[in-house]
């Protein structure tokens, strides 16, 4: 049997290997989505983004745990960043999620960030899309929201919950950073702590301006993550979601417009690819270079004509 | 090509801190290695499915309890079973030398006694893994 064949009979190691696969842009990764992309399309997309140490990764143990017990299947990628002085991580979201390990019902994969934050995104759509083929029903995508890449990561998810956490000082500083446009759900967790009352105030307020806007008025839940506390409330906000986005019609929106965006980040990448893989073979890389800098030629031209020359 | 090497550190048994475990995690991860870290009192039956489903390339146990003789061979045992024939076991604490040929013998890689600087660890990763 193939990767793929015993994939979709189920081998957690066979879906390792496809993740490794992608993760590690080996060769076969190609065919492997190609065969794969029939067997998706049929799970639901968690997102759980937010600052570090919100609690993250023990809502997300604890939100599994809860589907698991109404027998959904769950898989579960959690995305780290990646030092930029070594290329190495730490991934450590796994600590949070030990007792879900011998859990054949789920699998859990983390991610550093590694180089291409445009790449990132792709891999980690292609890692939940690969869990999706393997029948996994609930995927979860946890990272860290700071950036823009990070944002990007769960537009590959039907709903995306942000995690808060009360006197960090800079919760307003973090909504105003797109975070707010992000949001299906909103979670205030830890709170056990001091400020909830002021920073649910905020989120309200901001999130009551942006009603006009939008369709969906996200919630906003109050979680104590590490004690269980406000796990099945928020479970039924995203059934809820997920109710609503199928009926207002708004996931087949959602779900062209993400096909749409895939595709053409994926032919860009290949695009680049083929291109930059014959100039590197042909050696001229480095003559063109020094052509362009010596002003006998310009980069726009010679773009144009490594396109008319490798493209057809 | 994006490969990186995956090294899945953990600390079986029931003794108290992970320092030295984590030490050993923060110098990978500075030599450029994914390092998975489950954390304290970990089962083999934990590592091992953890270690698969994260496709590692090696994993490396923290152990200070003396019971290297009872989890090294039942971690060997569960990698057999799970096919990770191409995974490196490593591991490293108090271990006496005496015990330390029969582990070898058995199938864990390389054992590090404890003051082996982690640039050894490193280099010996780097040689080691497929
Ligand atoms: N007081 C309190 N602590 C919590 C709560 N939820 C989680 N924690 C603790 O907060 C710490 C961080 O939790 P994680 O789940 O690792 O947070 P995270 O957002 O995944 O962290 P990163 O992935 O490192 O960004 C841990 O020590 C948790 O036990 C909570 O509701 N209240
Ligand atoms: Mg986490």
């Amino acid at each position: 049997m193939d990767i793929v064949q015993e994939l979709l009979a189920g081998s957690p190691r066979a879906l390792s290997r496809a993740i490794t696969a992608i993760e590690n842009e080996y060769e076969e990764a190609f065919s492997i989505m190609q065969k794969l992309y029939p067997h998706t399309g049929k799970a639901h997309v968690i997102g759980i983004t937010g600052p570090p140490g919100a609690g993250k990764s023990t809502l997300t143990d604890k939100l599994a745990k809860k589907y698991r017990e109404n027998g959904k299947t769950v898989g579960i990628i959690a995305v780290d960043p990646t030092s930029p002085f070594s290329g190495g991580a730490i991934l450590g979201d796994r600590i949070r999620m030990n007792e879900l390990t011998m859990d054949p019902g789920v699998f859990i994969r983390s991610m550093g960030t590694r180089g291409s934050l445009g790449g990132l995104s792709l891999k980690t759509s292609d890692a939940a899309k690969i869990m999706d083929a393997a029948g996994k029903e609930i995927i979860f995508i946890e990272t860290v929201g700071v950036g823009q890449s990070e944002v990007d990561i769960v537009k590959a998810a039907d709903t995306t919950i942000v995690v808060l956490v009360p006197g960090l000082g800079d919760d307003i500083q973090a909504i105003k950073a797109g975070i707010l446009e992000i949001g299906d759900l909103f979670v205030i967790n830890k709170a056990d702590r001091d400020g909830v009352e002021r920073l649910n105030t905020e989120l309200e307020m901001m999130l009551d301006l942006n009603q006009n806007k939008v369709k969906w008025r996200p919630a906003v839940n109050r979680t104590i993550a590490s004690r269980g506390v406000g796990i099945d409330e928020l479970m039924e906000k995203i059934e809820e979601h997920r109710t609503y986005l199928q009926e207002s019609g708004e996931l087949a929106l959602r779900r062209t417009q993400r096909t749409r965006d895939e595709l053409l980040a994926l032919l860009e990448e290949q695009i680049s690819r083929r291109v930059t893989e014959k100039m590197r073979a042909s050696g001229e890389l480095d003559f063109l270079v020094a052509s362009i800098e010596q002003r006998r030629q310009d980069p726009y031209s010679v773009v144009a004509a490594l396109l008319d020359a490798y493209l057809i | 090509m994006e490969k990186r090497i995956r090294v899945l550190v953990a600390k079986p048994g029931l003794d108290g801190h992970d320092r030295g475990a984590k030490v050993v995690a923060r110098a990978l991860r500075d030599a450029g290695f994914e390092v998975i870290y489950t954390g304290l009192r970990q089962t083999p039956e934990l590592i091992t499915e953890a270690a698969l489903q994260e496709d590692v390339n090696v994993i490396a146990l923290s152990l200070l309890s003396g019971a290297h003789n009872t989890i090294f061979p039942k971690v060997l045992e569960l990698m057999k079973a799970k096919k990770m024939d191409d995974v490196l076991l490593i591991g490293g604490g108090v271990i006496p030398d005496a015990d330390i040929p029969g582990l070898k013998a058995a199938g864990v890689a390389e054992v590090f006694t404890p003051g082996t600087p982690t640039s050894d660890i490193i280099e010996f990763i780097k040689a080691n893994v497929k």
